[in-house]
């Protein structure tokens, strides 16, 4: 059992993006706040900071998590993936972002992180997604840009070409 | 949109969590998922001094049927009764409601019991616990007690828990050969219902819950009635659950489908 007291900060540490990172919290940090303040991680956005928006959207241990609603001292131990996470490296996109890309799937960007983590999480599981289904997760997010058809047309695209991707490697 | 300060706790067992609800009472709570004790803490409409997060506790995440029913701990997230294989045999009405609670995103992190503890009249889990007739299993450093669900809803966000008590988990029957129904009515899926139903036949007849109109999921047990009998039953019913103006739908409108929900889906589960 661990009481961290209310007005001191305490040693928060976990795994971002495959590597070990450290900060200190307050137990009232929220995760979002920890990620871009303390660690600088400011590719997750903040939008509304009441689970809403899905702006802030992370995976934690394999969980799609709200990370306004979620305290820093909670994920202590875990491992957590943010949008920073999705690139193959420096320069290049991954497929699901490439798509976004083609598809003019983001206008001023701020929902894209926590779409892309909920269709990365989601396109992992669910390979051959229907419109339907792509609509469906979609409703967790609020895109006040309102262009959700190139998103919905951007994650099919991926989804075929992740789809293509895979059968190509088992038949060589 | 900041969180007030308090002391965390991270509860490693039942004990620990007792503990700290017998010490600090009222001014403790308890976070599950944090789904919306998370947004009540940001709003600041919630001011406890200790949080005492209980998802670390293994003992608490079963998911067990126990003779006739099933009972599911308060460490069960809302996607891990989804996705429990036998969901849909032992608890069909569940399987029913459970996509409408949230969304994906939620559901991942979300439980249960903390929906029950939550207690919004709107909320398709207080509805389920209500329909089905379980009961929820509180627990205190004092004693053990099970509250029936029609019982457990006190008013809007308000529960018959006291401030030293976990919801330790929930017991739902497993009604062998019932039909069931489900449905709701919302500005978008995910959000809270206007009006969401619960229908089931019963041994005697047919059992409809109603959540979203009354400050509490409501059910109401007829014999079988047809024509006339049960446009007038429901008609009672509709205006027995005292429905209100607000901002999401008039009274009326609440009314209109609590008597067109309710006969679509008595005629369904009756067939």
């Amino acid at each position: 059992m661990t009481r961290l007291k209310a007005d001191s900060r305490h040693a928060v540490r976990f795994s971002l993006n495959g590597k070990p990172v450290e900060g200190e919290a307050e137990p009232r940090m929220l995760l979002s706040d920890f990620l871009r303040h303390q660690l600088g991680a400011t590719g997750t956005h903040v939008g509304c900071e009441h689970g809403v928006c899905g702006a802030c959207t992370v995976i934690v241990d394999g969980m799609l998590t709200r990370s306004c609603l979620t305290l820093a001292a909670q994920v202590d131990g875990c491992e957590l993936r943010t949008v920073e996470g999705l690139a193959p490296s420096a320069d290049r996109l991954g497929v699901l972002q490439q798509a976004f890309r083609r598809n003019h799937a983001l206008q001023c960007g701020f929902c894209t992180a926590g779409i892309l983590m909920s269709l990365d999480h989601y396109l992992a599981k669910n390979p051959a997604p229907t419109e339907a289904e792509i609509r469906d997760l979609l409703s967790g997010h609020i895109c006040r840009c309102t262009g959700y058809t190139p998103i919905i047309k951007a994650a099919l695209e991926a989804a075929a070409e992740l789809t293509s991707a895979k059968k190509e490697t088992s038949d060589a | 949109m900041k969180p007030p300060a308090f002391d965390y706790l991270r509860a490693e067992s039942v004990g620990d969590v007792l503990d700290g609800l017998a010490q600090q009472g009222g001014d403790a709570r308890v976070l599950a998922g944090g789904q919306s004790l998370m947004a009540m803490l940001n709003m600041r409409l919630a001011k406890p001094k200790l949080l005492i997060d209980i998802m670390r506790i293994n003992e608490l995440r079963r998911i067990e049927r126990e003779g006739e029913t099933v009972v599911i701990g308060a460490g069960v997230r809302q996607a891990d009764l989804l996705a429990w294989p036998k969901l849909s045999e032992a608890l069909p009405l569940v399987a029913l409601a459970l996509p409408w609670v949230g969304h994906m995103q939620t559901r991942s992190r979300g439980t249960i019991c903390g929906s029950l503890a939550h207690a919004d009249p709107s909320a398709e889990m207080p509805l389920a616990l209500v329909a089905l007739g379980g009961e929820v299993l509180l627990r205190s450093a004092r004693r053990r007690r099970r509250v029936a669900a029609k019982d457990f809803f006190a008013g809007m966000m308000l529960t018959a828990r006291a401030d030293d008590e976990l919801i330790e988990g929930i017991s739902l029957p497993i009604v062998k050969g019932a039909r069931v129904a489900f449905r709701e009515v919302a500005r978008r899926h995910g959000d809270f219902a206007i009006v969401a139903c619960a229908a089931m036949r019963t041994q005697s007849g047919v059992r409809l819950a109603v959540g979203g109109v009354a400050d509490v999921p409501t059910a109401r047990d007829w014999p079988k009635l047809e024509g006339s009998a049960l446009d007038d039953a429901l008609n009672a019913f509709a205006y027995e659950l005292g429905a209100r103006d607000d901002v999401h739908a008039t009274a009326r409108y609440r009314r209109d489908l609590v008597r067109m929900i309710g006969r679509d889906l008595i005629g369904e589960v009756l067939q």
